[in-house]
């Protein structure tokens, strides 16, 4: 035996433990400079109105399939009642928004002048996600005691709750739907003209891979991961199973609230419809896609499914024949999905030289 | 790595080129071709393309002292209101189209209605009922009448007809259309008759099959008819479930009805009720029976009210345009000189009634009665103007 394999099993690693100034620093910087790129192709109209939506739903759909994935891919749990934590986010923030910072029919003139909505967008965009959150421990809770499919039950039950829920509301329009948010959206735009859903889309995107990736590799958070190998192992382990459920349900509902509040403000509005059980296939559709417990394996789905959709637009009716058809496939040749527990730079050691992204 | 830069210049030109082709009118056309209700979409594309052929080869649409070819771009919004979003900004944008017809549910063309307002592009939606559609866009209309409008034809329809004093009503929650007309009804029906007058008022979800508990409710309300505004599937399942528990009474149903699988799904126990809708196909004269019949022999069934209401529409567009006395070129003058023109239009004789828009973009028009006769034809009854 050489010793060639061990050196080309250690180098990954070890180039990882002596991060350079530059691996510290590129990821941030790529961020920052990806930020300047959509504030200038916002500003300049160098991208079409439509091509930007898309750049936005796509942002969406990362920050969705990202945090579905907390649950179904690294705790090991199926969670398919995620459309209902984004309808939770969506409502609350646009309710809040329009409250806050928009004339309504309902609600009357703004409570702050509409400027502030500059602030407060981040911010009701947060408080749609905490909302959610809380709403995830509808599923959290039972999540105690039940396992497997019948939490997969109890999740599509806590989804249809949400749905009726807002559906018997009046107040919010029920099933009519509620909207006004544009409005919140063009105070932001008026008080200072940059393409503000564009930037916070990405802000927010970024935001949840970096909160996931801090949390899913902190030790505290490794007990995730621990569950979904041997739950009793876990517990012996001294990992505290019950406290780590409700950790990873709420960041994971919550995280998809921000993404029902990020889509309500694009849209412009919102209906209870939107987000039935079809969106919550749709997320899992993507997890499942990008692979289990893989972050970047959620971004490429993401990125990918929101560009299928929009490039085979031409083949019209035959576009939903083609999309389920490479979905069989891939399962059938590829079941781990396209990076499958293994992250990018798992799969391309030598990217490990460039960054280091935690 | 030259050899791939040719294919992609040479591919970009060949996806550039029919913006180049000149003396074309570009119509776009956001509709559901896939997703909850396919149906809709496809009767709307049926009906626009054989609009489109009928105008292409009598040599096209003369504008001005200019005839133009249609060209007409229809796009799936998957019936998600994301995509109708996505799919306005891309006829928008990326087509360029003049005017944008659809989307049909009010699901999708409230906010795709947002999004044509904002870019200024004109936009009539066949089908949608939503009043937040048009409401203070001043680009955005409607072919279609609105469901404050429709209630109280019901209600005075019902109380002539059946001499009805007292009404049930029973509704599907979460469909914004359905629950919106029974609240009218209800409200317009006990303004004329009295408080309390609606002895029952229920409701059930869209995916619901049983009905029986709401319908004995109201059969032991004994109430002169039944007023129901749902989706035609669900109306088939309603009114069987109510033969079995024992109703003999009349229904009154809503535009919701008017599809051609109707009497396929419910057969004899619909047969001598009635609905209201915007038109009736058995018994129709000039140039709607000439639509029907053409419509039938193309495509191999009655066109239901989303293809009348489409034909409508798009004929709307292209009267709009030839108003506008002749195109510049220049695509924001001319979307600004086809929504002057269409508001503008004093009177629209369409297929499904003549009609003008109001200041909202909202039509004003006339609504038809029909009774399913016993070979299950919907029969003109009687037509009720605003």
């Amino acid at each position: 035996m050489t010793s060639q394999p061990s050196s080309v099993a250690v180098r990954p690693d070890g180039a990882a433990a002596r991060s350079t100034a530059f691996q510290r620093w590129s990821v941030p910087a790529l961020t920052l400079a990806g930020l300047a790129v959509l504030l200038w192709v916002g500003q300049s109209g160098a991208l079409t109105k439509y091509t930007q939506t898309v750049i936005m739903f796509m942002a969406v759909n990362v920050i969705v399939s990202a945090s579905l994935n907390l649950v179904n891919g690294y705790m090991g749990e199926f969670s398919c009642g995620h459309g209902g934590f984004m309808a939770v986010g969506a409502y609350v923030s646009s309710v809040l928004g329009v409250l806050l910072f928009a004339k309504d029919r309902v609600f009357g003139p703004p409570l702050l002048p509409p400027e502030w909505a500059l602030v407060g967008f981040p911010l009701i965009v947060l408080v749609g996600g905490v909302a959610a959150a809380l709403a995830g421990l509808l599923v959290a809770i039972p999540s105690f005691r039940t396992r497997g499919d019948y939490l997969a039950i109890i999740t599509i039950a806590a989804n249809y709750i949400v749905i009726s829920a807002v559906e018997n509301l009046d107040v919010i329009g029920g099933s009519r739907g509620f909207m006004g948010m544009k409005r919140v959206v063009k105070a932001m735009g008026r008080a200072w003209d940059l393409p503000w859903m564009l930037l916070w889309s990405f802000g927010f995107a970024v935001f949840t891979l970096w909160i996931l990736r801090r949390f899913v590799y902190s030790t505290y958070g490794k007990g995730v991961m621990a569950i979904c190998q041997d739950e009793v192992a876990a517990e012996i382990m001294s990992v505290n199973t019950n406290r780590m459920k409700v950790a990873a349900f709420m960041l994971s509902s919550g995280l998809a609230g921000v993404a029902g509040g990020l889509f309500a403000h694009i849209v412009g509005y919102v209906n209870p419809g939107s987000f039935g059980i079809l969106k919550s296939t749709e997320a899992l559709v993507m997890v499942y896609l990008g692979g289990m417990g893989s972050l970047s394996g959620s971004v490429l789905s993401a990125v990918l499914f929101t560009l299928l959709l929009e490039a085979l637009r031409p083949l019209q009716i035959i576009k939903w024949i083609v999309i389920p058809l490479l979905l069989i496939l891939l399962m059938q040749f590829r079941p781990e999905g396209i990076l499958g527990n293994r992250e990018l730079a798992d799969v391309f050691p030598r990217l490990r030289r460039f960054f280091r992204f935690k | 790595m030259r050899r791939s830069w040719i294919l992609a210049g040479t591919l970009g030109l060949a996806l550039a080129a029919p913006a180049w082709a000149a003396d074309t009118i570009k119509i776009g056309f956001n509709i559901p071709m896939t997703g909850d209700i396919p149906k809709v979409g496809e009767s709307s594309k049926y009906a626009a393309e054989m609009l489109r052929e009928d105008v292409n080869s009598k040599g096209g649409l003369k504008v001005g002292d200019k005839t133009y070819k249609l060209e007409f771009i229809y796009e799936d919004n998957e019936s998600k209101a994301e995509s109708a979003v996505t799919t306005a900004l891309k006829l928008i944008e990326q087509d360029e189209v003049l005017a944008i017809v659809g989307p049909n549910s009010s699901k999708q063309a409230v906010p795709a209605g947002q999004v044509c307002d904002d870019n200024e592009t004109p936009m009539i939606s066949p089908w949608s009922t939503n009043p937040d559609t048009t409401k203070d866009r001043p680009w955005v209309f409607r072919a279609a009448f609105l469901d404050p409008f429709q209630g109280p034809v019901a209600v005075d329809f019902a109380t002539k007809t059946f001499q009805a004093k007292t009404a049930a009503v029973i509704y599907d929650l979460s469909n914004d259309y359905s629950k919106g007309l029974a609240e009218i009804f209800k409200a317009d029906f006990e303004k004329k008759h009295g408080a309390g007058s609606v002895v029952a008022f229920e409701s059930h979800g869209t995916k619901d099959q049983d009905f029986s508990a709401q319908l004995t409710k109201i059969i032991a309300a004994k109430p002169d008819f039944i007023f129901v505004p749902d989706n035609y599937n669900q109306v088939a399942l309603i009114v069987k479930q109510a033969h079995n528990l024992g109703w003999t009474g009349p229904f009154m149903g809503s535009d919701a009805w008017g599809s051609a699988e109707l009497m396929e799904l419910c057969g004899d126990d619909c047969k001598g009720h009635y609905f209201s809708t915007h038109y009736a196909a058995a018994g129709a004269t000039g140039a709607t029976k000439e639509f029907i019949e053409r419509y039938q022999a193309k495509y191999g069934y009655t066109p239901d009210d989303v293809a009348a209401l489409t034909w409508d529409a798009t004929r709307i567009v292209l009267q709009a345009i030839q108003d506008t006395g002749g195109l510049t070129g220049d695509l924001d003058k001319d979307r600004k000189a086809v929504r002057d023109a269409m508001a503008g239009i004093k009177e629209f004789d369409g297929i499904t009634g003549k009609m003008r828009f109001d200041e909202q973009g909202d039509p004003i028009k006339c609504a038809v009665v029909v009774k399913i006769n016993d070979q299950g034809e919907f029969v003109f009854t009687e037509s009720v103007c605003p």
